[in-house]
């Protein structure tokens, strides 16, 4: 059984609940994503944006709900991470996660799209066609001098772009970006989000985010979570004048 | 019912009567001794049973003589001795003999004979003084089913005060009239319901002796008996299981238990918990040396004062390692464990240099020796008071983490380290605490350990494997899954050991858990949610 | 392709190490048997013998190091698939005793005649062929590992509860070999081996050739792994190790690169124990015991895990030291020992003797490169 907007979103989910002991970190959780959108969610801490991730990129299997990609025709909830994956859904963790015993060129060359299979890893050669892609990579991400730097090494901001690079190495159909300006400086900021807005042309994205200035700065569709379910969902300005937000971001 | 005891009192009467026909002829007892000295089996049969009648006060020391090959008679004067360690005894008066004949020949006796003289023992011991005696004579008419002693069975079972006793002779009793050829078929039956009522595998051998030649409803009843008492005993052997596995079970569980609070709760992996185990054993082990050597009469409250000994020198060993060794290791498990190991290599050598490689003795106090009865099932009191002390160990952990000062900051540590710090709970000093209250318990297990397993090195060997399997099996971080955890795969041992074997018990069960842990990685019990994953 | 893989592996440490790999290959069997007794340069057999035992070791600890060093799997069963290659060495050494034994029986090794087995269990069969027991020293690890890393994987089962259902495997085995009834021989195990391949195992040339063999194993075995770890395939590899979940998320097949490294791990340790057995002259349970496997990382942790050379190395060293103080007054020390360098090694090398050194070389080198660029502009003015 699924509505119209199965057939025409890239991710929907309907009614999707997590429990954790009891705990409920989805609740009836409902949400459409266009192709080729930009979607910023945001939400106090444990609204669910965490989790709603997990569920999506399949580290968490929903109890009960359905979650579909490309307008329904792959059900994730019965996918792990692998394959979805390999579906074209990237993401990127809140604190990043780049592989810090590898250089930043290796870094972007396990994520590149490739073969991901046993035999291909063993017996893969180096392609000038690949190196171009790696150079280009570079470029966007602003590390071409960094190439050969042991990603451990790199400063926060710097492992918040090489991870960006990475699923834009993974060339996804659906990016989802988890907190991408946690710790940046306001220039970074900014470019953070010039370099989404750029991704975004080719791509779906969806960011969640605390920073109300960096998704102002977006300027794309919010959608509010609280305690697991949506709030609210719109424009910034929509959303931030809406009773029930204000009453949950600041308090009854 | 009371027709029926009517004719069986008439039946052991007339018995009775009909078997106690040869005493009338009287032979003296002298008489009856010369039949040993014609070294002619038959001879000796008919002194056996002539001795047994005669009441003679020597007749039950001649019969157990002939019993021991120490009956002996001179061939040439035809008088009977007795062979008492250096002295020869005259067996007509039991009289020590000055100069025995030179050339004194042995009464032989053959296969035959030696079930005619445990025959005729148990008749003349039937009313010794002695109650063990007694019981003893029962059973032994029990299994030799000599006719000739109903008459002494009727006797002793209208003499006996000893409800035990009573039922045993009863029993007996039944068994002779059983075998006999004249009882009465309504006589045998009965008597198949006193067999039955007795229940074990003695029971079931005597009643499937009994043939389809016999008469249909004997037959019968026989069979429904050795039916009923198979059912009877597969329960009871399934009780025996279930006991012993609960047994092993709380072994299990002392052993798990500390290893539940490092392992369960810190996350640290400590492969030396083994010889926190063998540092409690050895602490038993010299409580009860310095016992010996000033105050034996202590002997019995050696393993309490040992509990609280235990308690300390592992839980300060157990401290030390944590500030010496696994604090800078805190989030490498992988480290930990080999460092770790190593840390029990170390222990277990120095155990050595200072104990020792072999086997050290420790005693069981009095009150830990023995056993019970109940059914069909034999319960020690080491195992039992084993038992109680796991589950009274458990409960006090359980309180003092749920009810202390100490145990709320233990939890609130291993839940959120950050806030607990930030709320001014001194962390470091927790997770010491936490690590030395782990070893401590550890060192108590060793003290019980002692009691039934070879106090040495090795011990702790033995048991860290099981430890961690109960742990990971059970759910980490909850108690309650290790208590559960140890019975179970206790139980489930103990029940797999008669079709497989011990050893191979042991394999099928690691093997289950092996399986067990790939279905279910965090346990049976396992905490779920986001918090873990870290 | 192959070789061209094998040529980008060789690193300056790699060729270095393979050299003086290739020159004791020649150089000690060579003194053995070339030089008399009484001569300077000999080597007497026992300690050929002993230094193949070393080698044994080394390849053993480099498929530790594969799995340990480069994919994270703490593996405490890998001395079960070493004594698993023994043994189907030691049944193809049973199965040539023929009728030297002592009840000289054409078929059945001693123990089974002595335990009255009126024929050959089935799963003896075929032992008498080298090809075949050959086969079954790379098979029966491999699919052990197999199966065992397949369902270990699969469902997720990492760190330590990996290492604990690894130990849990090897004490398993242990105890199943110490029964008679397992048809291994029970706790005597294998041994009186008369031939290998119709040369008696006790003489100087074929303990030399079993030296020069083994060498050659290591050497192989250690290309194998330079060639994986350097690949793509050896980057995820260390993907894996240090962010698991992230591989996945990039969408690797986390399980299978763990099962096939854990598989090959597996092979290779078993091709140790195979070349160890008839060195030794004996496979009994006890290789199955625990603390064998736990002290084969250790060797690794000591070398360098993630480095090959220090799995050599440290392979080579503490055998070396167990040797020197096992044999002497020492020996009652040796466990202190032992304990305290796996306490030691975790507490203040944790990069080991290999790592420790390659660390330091790079960032020296990282020091002298920022110095160098800071002093260039100097050198311009």
């Amino acid at each position: 059984m699924m509505d119209k907007q199965t057939t025409s979103s890239l991710l929907y989910l309907d009614g999707v609940t997590v429990s954790f002991d009891g705990f409920k970190a989805l609740n009836d959780l409902s949400l459409a994503v266009e192709p080729g959108e930009m979607r910023a969610i945001i939400g106090p801490n444990g609204a669910g944006k965490t989790t709603m991730m997990d569920v999506v990129t399949g580290k968490t299997r929903p109890d009960g709900g359905e979650v579909f990609f490309e307008g329904g025709a792959h059900d994730l909830s019965k996918l792990d991470e692998t394959q979805i994956a390999e579906l074209g859904i990237g993401r990127k963790f809140q604190k990043p996660t780049v592989f810090d015993m590898h250089s930043v060129e290796d870094n972007l060359l396990l994520a590149l799209k490739n073969n991901r299979g046993v035999r291909s890893t063993l017996l893969w050669r180096a392609s000038a066609e690949q190196d171009k892609r790696i150079n280009g990579i570079l470029d966007t991400i602003r590390l071409k001098t960094l190439r050969e730097r042991v990603a451990g090494s790199l400063s926060h901001g710097q492992k918040q772009w090489l991870e960006i690079g990475m699923l834009l190495a993974q060339e996804p159909k659906l990016l989802l970006v988890d907190e991408p300006v946690a710790g940046m400086t306001d220039l970074e900021t900014q470019q953070t989000a010039e370099l989404l807005k750029e991704i975004n042309r080719e791509k779906t994205v969806i960011v969640v985010e605390h920073d109300m200035a960096f998704v102002r700065e977006l300027g794309v569709k919010v959608t509010v979570l609280h305690e697991g379910a949506v709030l609210a969902e719109g424009s910034i300005d929509q959303v931030s004048s809406n009773e029930r937000v204000i009453e949950v971001y600041l308090g009854r | 019912m009371r027709m029926i005891f009517v004719r069986l009192f008439a039946f052991v009467l007339a018995l009775g009567l009909y078997l106690a026909a040869p005493v009338a002829y009287a032979q003296t007892f002298d008489q009856a001794l010369a039949k040993f000295a014609t070294d002619d089996f038959s001879d000796t049969d008919e002194g056996i049973a002539a001795v047994a009648v005669s009441g003679n006060p020597m007749a039950a020391a001649v019969i157990e003589a002939l019993q021991d090959a120490r009956l002996a008679y001179d061939p040439a004067s035809k008088k009977v001795y007795i062979k008492d360690k250096d002295r020869v005894l005259d067996a007509a008066t039991g009289n020590a003999v000055a100069s025995p004949p030179a050339d004194l020949e042995t009464v032989r006796v053959n296969n035959r004979l030696r079930r005619a003289i445990e025959a005729a023992l148990g008749g003349l011991t039937l009313m010794s003084a002695d109650p063990d005696k007694r019981t003893e004579a029962a059973q032994a008419v029990f299994k030799s089913r000599d006719a000739k002693t109903l008459p002494a069975l009727n006797t002793a079972i209208a003499k006996e005060t000893n409800s035990n006793i009573k039922r045993a002779l009863v029993e007996a009793r039944a068994s002779v009239v059983l075998g006999s050829d004249d009882a009465s078929e309504a006589d045998k039956i009965e008597a198949i319901a006193v067999i039955k009522a007795r229940g074990d595998q003695d029971a079931v051998s005597l009643l499937s002796g009994v043939t389809s030649d016999a008469p249909l409803p004997v037959y019968r009843a026989a069979q429904a008996g050795v039916t009923a008492i198979q059912n009877q005993l597969e329960m009871w052997s399934g009780v025996q299981n279930a006991w012993y596995g609960l047994s092993l079970g709380s072994v299990l569980l002392l052993a798990a238990i500390g290893l539940a609070i490092t392992f369960g709760v810190m996350g640290v992996i400590n492969m030396a918990h083994g010889e926190m185990v063998m540092i409690g054993a050895y602490v038993t082990f010299s409580v009860q040396e310095l016992i010996r050597t000033y105050n034996p009469g202590l002997f019995d409250y050696s393993l309490l004062i040992a509990v609280p000994l235990a308690f300390l020198v592992s839980g300060v060993i157990g401290i030390a390692i944590e500030r010496g060794i696994i604090r800078f290791l805190y989030g490498r498990p992988l480290e930990t464990l080999l460092a770790t190991w190593g840390l029990s290599l170390i222990l277990q050598q120095a155990v050595r240099t200072a104990f020792g490689p072999t086997n050290r003795e420790v005693g069981n106090p009095s009150w830990m020796s023995g056993a019970f009865e109940v059914g069909q099932i034999n319960i020690t009191y080491g195992r039992l008071w084993i038992i109680v002390f796991t589950l009274v160990v458990f409960a006090a952990l359980l309180a003092m983490l749920r009810f202390t000062r100490l145990g709320l900051e233990m939890r609130a540590v291993t839940q959120n380290r950050a806030m607990a710090a930030s709320m001014g709970i001194r962390t470091a000093r927790i997770d010491a605490l936490t690590f030395g209250l782990g070893s401590g318990i550890a060192g108590i297990a060793g003290v019980a350990l002692s009691q039934i397993d070879n106090v040495s090195p090795n011990l702790g060997q033995g048991y860290i494997i099981d430890s961690f399997l109960v742990v990971v099996f059970g759910g980490v971080g909850n108690l309650w899954g290790t208590l559960v955890g140890a019975f179970t795969l206790g139980i489930a041992n103990k029940f797999l050991e008669p079709f497989a074997g011990a050893v191979l018990g042991k394999i099928a069960i690691l093997v289950l858990i092996i399986l067990f842990i790939q279905k279910r990685p965090r346990g049976m019990f396992a905490l779920k949610g986001r918090a873990i994953e870290t | 392709m192959i070789s061209a893989a094998l040529i980008r592996s060789l690193d300056r440490n790699a060729t270095i190490f393979l050299a003086i790999l290739a020159a004791a290959t020649v150089l000690i069997p060579l003194c053995n048997l070339l030089f008399p007794p009484e001569s300077a340069f000999h080597i007497p057999t026992y300690l050929v013998s002993l230094f193949g035992k070393y080698v044994c070791y080394a390849l053993l600890a480099l498929s530790i190091d594969l799995v340990w060093g480069y994919c994270g799997i703490l593996s405490l069963g890998h001395g079960a698939f070493f004594a698993l290659g023994g043994y189907a060495m030691g049944m193809y050494l049973m199965r040539q005793i023929g009728t030297r034994g002592v009840y000289a029986d054409p078929i059945l090794p001693d123990f089974m005649v002595f335990l009255n087995w009126p024929e050959l269990p089935i799963f003896w069969y075929g032992f008498q062929n080298f090809a075949y027991a050959a086969l079954m020293v790379l098979l029966v690890p491999g699919v052990l590992a197999f199966v065992f890393g397949w369902f270990a994987f699969r469902s997720r089962v990492t760190g330590v509860y990996l290492s604990i259902i690894t130990q849990a495997m090897t004490f398993a085995l242990l105890l199943g070999f110490f029964r008679n009834n397992f048809g291994f021989g029970g706790n005597n195990g294998l041994t009186d081996f008369k031939d290998i391949l119709g040369f008696n195992v006790q003489s100087a040339g074929t303990r030399a050739s079993l030296f020069a063999i083994s060498c050659i194993a290591l050497a192989l075995g250690f290309l194998i792994c330079r060639a994986i770890v350097t690949s793509k395939f050896g980057k995820v590899l260390i993907a894996i190790r240090d962010a698991e979940s992230r591989t996945r998320f990039l969408g690797y097949r986390v399980e299978s690169y763990k099962l096939f490294v854990f598989t090959l791990s597996a092979c290779m340790a078993g091709v140790a124990g195979a070349l160890y057995v008839p060195q030794v002259g004996i496979i009994n349970p006890s290789e199955f015991a625990p603390g064998n496997s736990i002290e084969a990382v250790i060797w690794v942790a000591v070398g360098g895990r993630g480095t090959l050379t220090g799995a050599v190395l440290g392979a080579i060293l503490v055998n070396y030291a167990k040797t020197t103080f096992t044999s002497g007054v020492l020996a009652p020390y040796w466990l202190f020992v032992l304990g305290s360098l796996f306490i030691a090694v975790t507490l203040l090398l944790p990069r080991g003797i290999v790592g420790t050194y390659q660390h330091w070389k790079l960032t020296r080198g990282e020091k002298k490169a920022e110095a160098a660029a800071s002093g260039a502009p100097r050198a311009a003015e």
